[in-house]
């Protein structure tokens, strides 16, 4: 650990990237494209209390899977969260550089970001990923959160080149996410409950595991289930696994019923 | 050309030593206090929005007296490197020893060979899983390092206020206790100190993965009255 005394010139100021790149760290991108774990879908959609987010669990490498149990909805801080989908490794270093850029900021000047503030900071970050995603290692999240000045929640979708857009009732990212989006595209209504939401969720995510080989569905046997998270004026709560699992047992006899 | 004339290296650091004490009496004092949860952190600060005492890392906060420019720029170096720790090894790797050290080479190296020393005094404080695991680092604007127990002060007046402390401090106090034996040490016999010139604090066990938090102005009314 080395502790630095910056001259006003050449201060970094409140950002965490700048001084990553003031002392020196920096991870450069590969030369040539190479083949890597993958995170695959996630979707996020608004509801009467604020946003959901949910994501599955499954990271491919090529026609194999990686990893069964991938977090890719993660908290980002108290009112916010991500979703990640794309190259597994820069995907979770994007994260966890996120989250400590927003409370870095928050400790350097006392006050957290604003909403806004948070989403333009990850468009940055996903803009500085882009020669890296030119050798397949792109990373294309969802920001969501709640915004306590405007009291609602709020949606963010993004393209590798930091393309910002602001979503007002949802979004899906990701290899399933034509199926998974199609769900909540047909299921989704105005002033959702949150049990509705979580619902609709569960079911777009069951339908893309269904057809997209890349996405894995709910895991019974090994007790693994999606990420699926509410954030709300009370912040960011995830969705406990035994509530989910009623939730898909109930898709399922839907669906064998048919 | 005139020969500058030589002062003897006794004397530089006496100067040097009486400049920087005298730019610290001149500020308000401040105290760090341990209570059963964790440590409490009162400062006399009548600015809302200019902080003495500030947020470190998940279990390590920050407290300066003196020249507020100088120990805030302390304040910001000890975020950052706290933050490149944790983010290079882990969160667990972050402590306040290694801080203070930091600290201390920093404030010695100024004292010695900058035009001006250092008016400030900081103090780092860390809650560990227990209250014997608890950390109070003082550090004056030489680079001196204390190690302290139970309670610190810092700031103008310092020696009148810890003997208030020593005479009031029990190691079973509770928040309000701690705050209201804080509060009598700060303003002695002769002022009067009202919630709105405090500025209070805590790190506390069981507060989550950050344990600092600020104790808004309305709580500290109730429990000094």
């Amino acid at each position: 650990m080395a502790m630095h005394l910056f001259s006003p010139d050449n201060n970094p100021g409140s950002s965490f990237m700048n001084l990553l790149s003031a002392v020196g760290v920096q991870t450069p991108a590969p030369q040539s494209r190479i083949d890597v774990p993958h995170a695959t879908t996630c979707v996020a959609l608004r509801y009467v209390d604020g946003v959901l987010m949910a994501g599955d669990r499954r990271a491919t490498a090529g026609s194999l899977i990686g990893h069964r149990g991938m977090e890719k909805v993660v908290q980002a801080d108290t009112f916010s969260g991500v979703a990640i989908a794309g190259a597994a490794g820069p995907a979770m270093e994007m994260i966890r550089l996120f989250q400590l850029q927003l409370e870095h900021y928050e400790k350097m000047e006392g006050k957290q970001l604003s909403l806004e503030g948070k989403a333009n900071q990850l468009s940055m970050m996903v803009r500085g990923n882009l020669p890296a995603a030119m050798q397949g290692l792109a990373v294309v999240p969802i920001f969501g959160g709640f915004d306590a000045l405007h009291e609602t929640g709020r949606l963010w979708d993004y393209d590798v080149t930091g393309g910002r857009y602001e979503e007002r009732e949802f979004v899906a990212t990701g290899s399933g996410s034509l199926h998974a989006g199609t769900v909540v595209k047909v299921g989704w209504r105005t002033g959702m409950t949150r049990a509705a939401a979580v619902s609709l969720a569960c079911r777009s995510l069951w339908e893309a595991a269904d057809a997209d080989s890349a996405t894995g569905g709910p895991d019974a046997l090994r007790g693994i289930y999606p990420i699926v998270a509410i954030i709300t004026s009370a912040g960011w709560q995830s969705v406990p696994d035994d509530e989910l699992a009623s939730v898909f047992q109930s898709i399922a006899n839907e669906v064998q019923a048919r | 050309m005139s020969m500058p004339f030589y002062v003897p290296p006794e004397q530089q650091m006496k100067d040097r030593a009486d400049f920087a004490r005298k730019g610290i009496a001149r500020g308000r004092a401040l105290v760090g206090v341990q209570f059963e949860q964790g440590i409490l952190l009162v400062a006399e600060n009548s600015s809302s929005t200019l902080r003495k005492v500030s947020e470190i890392y998940d279990r390590i906060a920050f407290a300066g007296v003196g020249k507020y420019n100088e120990f805030d720029q302390l304040r910001q170096a000890g975020v950052r490197a706290a933050d490149l720790t944790g983010f290079q090894y882990s969160r667990l790797d972050v402590d306040a020893r290694s801080l203070a050290n930091q600290y201390a080479q920093i404030m010695g190296q100024i004292f010695t060979h900058d035009s001006k020393p250092l008016e400030v005094e900081i103090l780092v404080a860390e809650i560990g899983l227990t209250s014997e695991d608890d950390r109070l680092f003082h550090i004056l604007y030489d680079g001196t390092v204390m190690d302290e127990s139970n309670f610190s002060v810092l700031g103008g007046d310092a020696e009148a206020i810890i003997v208030r402390m020593r005479a009031n401090f029990n190691s079973g106090f509770d928040l309000s206790s701690a705050l209201r034996c804080a509060h009598g040490a700060l303003a002695g016999s002769d002022r009067q100190l009202s919630a709105s010139d405090l500025e209070v604090t805590t790190l506390r066990r069981g507060n989550g993965r950050r344990c600092f938090a600020r104790v808004p102005e309305v709580d500290v009314q109730l429990m000094l009255a």
